[in-house]
């Protein structure tokens, strides 16, 4: 058989063995397997893609979160203020009412305190007085049996009343 | 590509196991042939029968019964029209049947030949005989619709699983025709369309290679010049049919000086050339590549004889293992070229339809 010839008979079983193969492999061979390795990949392309995606949202409300926790940490630090300065005023108001009552109650001692120092001078005053008039009686008593006793009596009243 | 290279180390060790026990098989033929005929060893005849087709499967010789598959004949004469008969009718080329004889000499050495009643050779029938080589193709083409149907099978049922088993093995090899082959050489939008072709010439190839590696069967497929002749048409006429206006005015009317186009058209001369070369160029180096691996192996093993007969028998045994661990060697070296070969025509006949189908530079 020819070496360097090809032979006919050889060429026409390859020519329709081949063409044939072709296209039974072409039919049911290699259009599902590249397909099913087209699918697989966009399918592995698809999670891929997903999971970054998912990956980006959970960052996304990782970052939204901090966002609400900083917010709520300074509505926190607002409201405290608030609080704070609230509490100040009360006690400072507390104080000042405090104050004021007790300098009332102070002063309407002292209202007291006088009118009693009045009432008692006053008081002094009369028992002075009758006693000036009881002195008076008894010395205008004595003076008519001696003038001399008066007179010492008088004199010794003097003297209790400056001890007084 | 790690599931390629344990394969290929399989196959390599399966093959070496096999040489070791067919090589000694021709050994006592040989002897045994040597011994009994009177005829001396010739190692060209001898390596060209090893590498070219023929007419029934020659599996080995014992003795003096030659073990062989036999292949059906198909002859059409004007004379006698269709006949269809085993070639074990021919028994091993040594006699004619009905009137048709294998020629072992002159012009028409290996063919079959047409008799008269005197026995005078009157012409060459039409022969389209399951020879040797078609048997080959038809054992691989069995091979490749057994594997890859099941493989689609696998594929179509198991989408969104990983891949196992067959697939497994084979998917890096079609992802590697597809990203590494394909896409680069046609481009991303346009190499869907031939794929099949490529897969099917790929592993068409590859499976042809190896299996011709497997000394026993002794095929040499692609290393036969009307199979490569049929693949690289298979190239060319994919590539004609399939080129667009810009392929056609880069031959008919390059951008080239005026001078090279007028009055001589020499640039389009060169260019149409090309068109033909590159397939008969995809022919060439196939079948060369492949015809060199197999004669390479078979004249070191044919080393031994010449040997024995300048030296004698003592000298013969003493070559032989050397000879047998060259044989080794340029088979697993064939291992390796039959991958090469089967990408180096897949990229070329991909980088062919991509000239074929670019729009610009």
């Amino acid at each position: 058989m020819g070496f360097v010839t090809p032979d006919y008979g050889t060429i026409f079983w390859m020519v329709i063995i081949f063409g044939l193969v072709l296209f039974i492999l072409k039919k049911f061979a290699w259009g599902p397997i590249l397909k099913a390795l087209k699918d697989r990949e966009s399918s592995i392309a698809d999670a891929l893609s997903s999971a970054e995606r998912a990956r980006k949202e959970v960052a996304g409300l990782k970052s939204d979160n901090e966002k609400i926790i900083a917010e709520a940490r300074r509505e926190k630090d607002v409201i405290l203020k608030e609080a704070r300065e609230i509490k100040d005023k009360i006690i400072a108001e507390a104080k000042q009412q405090a104050a004021a009552e007790a300098q009332k109650s102070i002063e309407s001692a002292r209202q007291q305190i006088a009118a009693e120092k009045t009432a008692a001078i006053n008081d002094i005053k009369k028992q002075v007085a009758e006693l000036s008039v009881m002195i008076a009686e008894k010395v205008v008593q004595k003076e008519l049996e001696k003038q001399k006793d008066q007179e010492a009596l008088v004199e010794g009243l003097l003297k209790d009343l400056k001890l007084k | 590509m790690l599931n390629i290279i344990r394969s290929s180390l399989l196959v390599c060790a399966f093959l070496t196991s096999w040489m070791f026990t067919v090589q000694a098989e021709e050994t006592q033929a040989e002897e045994a042939h040597q011994e009994t005929a009177t005829s001396e060893f010739e190692p060209g005849k001898f390596v060209m029968e090893h590498v070219s087709d023929a007419f029934e499967w020659h599996l080995f010789t014992v003795g003096e019964t030659e073990v062989s598959i036999p292949l059906p004949i198909i002859l059409y004469s004007k004379n006698s029209g269709l006949n269809v008969f085993m070639s074990s009718k021919f028994h091993h080329g040594h006699e004619s049947y009905k009137n048709f004889r294998i020629e072992h000499e002159g012009k028409n050495e290996g063919k079959i030949v047409e008799l008269n009643e005197a026995g005078e050779v009157i012409g060459l029938p039409v022969d389209l005989s399951i020879t040797k080589a078609v048997a080959g193709i038809f054992l691989c083409v069995f091979l490749l619709l057994f594997i890859f149907l099941k493989i689609a099978k696998s594929a179509r049922s198991s989408v969104d699983k990983a891949p196992s088993g067959l697939l497994n093995l084979l998917e890096p090899v079609i992802i590697f025709i597809r990203d590494e082959v394909a896409k680069p050489a046609i481009g991303a939008q346009k190499y869907e369309r031939f794929m099949p072709f490529l897969l099917t010439v790929f592993f068409f190839i590859l499976f042809e290679n190896l299996l011709g590696l497997i000394l026993p069967l002794g095929i040499n497929v692609t290393g036969n010049i009307a199979v490569t002749m049929v693949l690289a048409l298979f190239t060319f006429f994919i590539t004609t049919f399939s080129a667009n206006k810009h392929y056609w005015k880069e031959i008919y009317n390059p951008d080239v000086p005026w001078w090279l186009k007028y009055p001589l058209p020499l640039m389009p001369i060169v260019e149409l050339t090309g068109v033909f070369t590159k397939p008969f160029v995809l022919m060439v180096r196939l079948f060369a590549n492949m015809m060199a691996g197999h004669m390479i192996v078979t004249v070191f093993v044919s080393l031994i004889f010449i040997f024995a007969k300048m030296g004698g028998p003592v000298i013969g045994y003493s070559v032989a293992p050397v000879s047998l661990l060259f044989s080794v060697f340029m088979v697993l070296l064939d291992v390796l070229v039959s991958f090469i070969q089967a990408y180096v025509f897949t990229l070329l006949s991909a980088l062919y339809f991509g000239m074929a189908t670019s729009e610009h530079h």
